[in-house]
């Protein structure tokens, strides 16, 4: 049984005059991964930042539309966009762990939350380490730099970080596109146990990465959904010729 | 081929050395500079000197009041600048929007970074000498020397929180974090290295400076320490200027006038260094 954790409807995105979004419908569905493809400036990355209205900080974009978290409309102006922020988590392209320590990285969130308890947020920090698959590498340095971490510990510290808070969902964007292989597959790995768990959309150029990791694919093209479905069913039978040539490399 | 290679080898040489030349001319300046006061100073600088307040017409004695003074001055002014400075800073590079009031609000700055020195000195006195009746004070000093170094501080302290990574901010927001929780946990500790150093120019520049406070803070002569920011002061640079200007014996008192300037460059020199390695134990923490 499927159940829609976000739906999308009617969503048009604009940057200034440029109209980056047309008419997207679709939904994530709980506890898989989505992947959103296609080539640069498709719009699939300023969907997911739609998702948990990223794009606010871009002063000169607008969003029309309603994307549905459960039954709550988040574009709609009565909605606390810190609040939103909190449920719907981000792994950016790029691993950003603050400059402060391993552990005040993982605690951050719970802090800017309001979190006091000391015991609690000691508890939950290493309980978040050891779901990201962290835990054993870093357990003895907590108190040592993030920056220290190589580019793949950075990034599960990041997947981690964005976790502690308990969010409904998790926007991957790109998230191992700055790392080693042997990164990427822990990355990977990490991303299928924590499906259980969350709703998860990942943004990735890498064809073998989506069909590995998701189990629904989204091929984007100039702004529009072209076409949606089972992973499975887009590699190996898509239904539009625009989709088959970009995921056999024939443009994009 | 061979002619083109020559030629092109020679070019660069020559520009390099250009470049290196231009750098170490700099490196000769300062060591002039250095040289030419510590040369005829060291000699006035004893215990007496720096603890001691001047005597028989300033002829004689130390420059105890002066040294006092221009760390009062220099404090203060930093204690106006820094925090207005710094707020000013956040919200030019956090919370404004582009458009006709930023534009406005830099262009006021930039036009304050222009101003003469001295025009500082005659606004301090008609505002906060007379106006707001401080009278000639610390207080009224430090405003003025504040005024003086805001520009340089916000000039620093925005290229600071501009330079922390706009990721930092993202990845803070994607957390829930409001938007003041974002700067005050990870923009402000990430620029602070860079507003120290913006302190630091601030800094210098009030300690240096004698237009701005011989209206609102300093005076001629003081026979004793202040007891408040309402008090008088004697300041390193005007003591030097009133040395060499209008002192009782001007050649008999060169030797002073030069161990004067030893110890406000020692002085600046010393919080210099203060902040720069209160800024190296920052970066290394990171």
């Amino acid at each position: 049984m499927k159940i829609p954790k976000m739906k999308v409807r009617d969503l048009n995105f604009y940057y200034g005059k440029f109209h980056a979004l047309i008419d997207v419908n679709m939904d994530f569905n709980l506890n898989e991964v989505t992947a959103l493809i296609g080539p640069s400036g498709c719009g699939k990355s300023t969907l997911l930042r739609c998702l948990n209205r990223m794009n606010d900080l871009i002063s000169i974009s607008r969003a029309d539309g309603k994307i549905f978290l459960d039954d709550i409309n988040i574009n709609d102006p009565g909605v606390d966009v810190v609040t939103l922020r909190r449920h719907i988590g981000m792994v950016f392209q790029k691993p950003n762990p603050f400059p402060k320590s391993i552990f005040e990285n993982v605690a951050y969130g719970l802090r800017v939350n309001g979190v006091k308890d000391r015991a609690y947020i000691a508890h939950k920090v290493e309980e978040t380490l050891k779901s990201a698959a962290l835990w054993d590498e870093v357990k003895g340095r907590m108190h040592e730099s993030a920056l220290g971490l190589s580019g793949g510990q950075q990034q599960r510290l990041c997947i981690a970080r964005a976790m502690a808070v308990e969010p409904d969902v998790l926007l991957m964007d790109e998230p191992a596109s700055a790392l080693d292989p042997i990164a990427t597959q822990k990355i990977e790995e990490l991303i299928d146990e924590l499906k259980s768990q969350y709703t998860i959309v990942i943004v990735t150029h890498n064809m073998q990465q989506a069909a590995r990791v998701s189990d629904i694919t989204a091929f984007f093209y100039l702004g529009r959904l072209i076409e949606m479905d089972k992973t499975e069913s887009i590699f190996t039978r898509p239904s539009l010729k625009q989709t088959s040539d970009y995921i056999t490399g024939r443009f994009g | 081929m061979e002619h083109i290679n020559g030629r092109r080898r020679l070019l660069e040489n020559s520009m390099f050395w250009l470049f290196r030349v231009a750098a170490i001319i700099n490196g000769i300046a300062l060591l002039a500079v250095v040289y030419f006061i510590a040369s005829r100073g060291w000699r006035a600088i004893n215990w007496t000197f720096l603890t001691e307040p001047p005597l028989d017409s300033m002829t004689k004695g130390g420059i105890l009041p002066c040294i006092v003074g221009t760390i009062c001055l220099s404090m203060g002014a930093m204690l106006v600048a820094l925090p207005i400075g710094v707020a000013s800073a956040v919200y030019l590079s956090e919370y404004a929007r582009p458009g006709r009031v930023l534009r406005i609000i830099r262009l006021g700055i930039n036009n304050l970074a222009g101003v003469p020195s001295v025009v500082f000195g005659l606004f301090g006195l008609a505002f906060f000498v007379i106006y707001l009746d401080m009278g000639i004070s610390i207080l009224a000093g430090s405003l003025t020397l504040g005024a003086l170094t805001l520009p340089v501080i916000i000039g620093a302290s925005e290229e600071a929180f501009r330079a922390v990574p706009g990721t930092y901010r993202e990845a803070s927001l994607g957390l829930g974090a409001t938007k003041w929780q974002t700067i005050y946990r990870v923009v402000f500790p990430s620029a602070l290295p860079g507003i120290l150093t913006g302190a630091i120019l601030g800094l210098s520049r009030a300690a240096g400076e004698t237009a701005p406070i011989m209206f609102t803070a300093a005076v001629f002569f003081s026979p004793s320490l202040p007891a408040s920011i309402f008090d008088d002061v004697m300041a390193l640079p005007y003591h030097i200027y009133v040395l060499a200007t209008a002192g009782t014996d001007i050649e008999a008192t060169r030797h002073l006038q030069y161990g004067t300037a030893v110890v406000l460059i020692l002085i600046v020199l010393g919080l210099n260094l203060m902040a720069i390695i209160y800024r190296a134990h920052l970066q290394k923490r990171k």
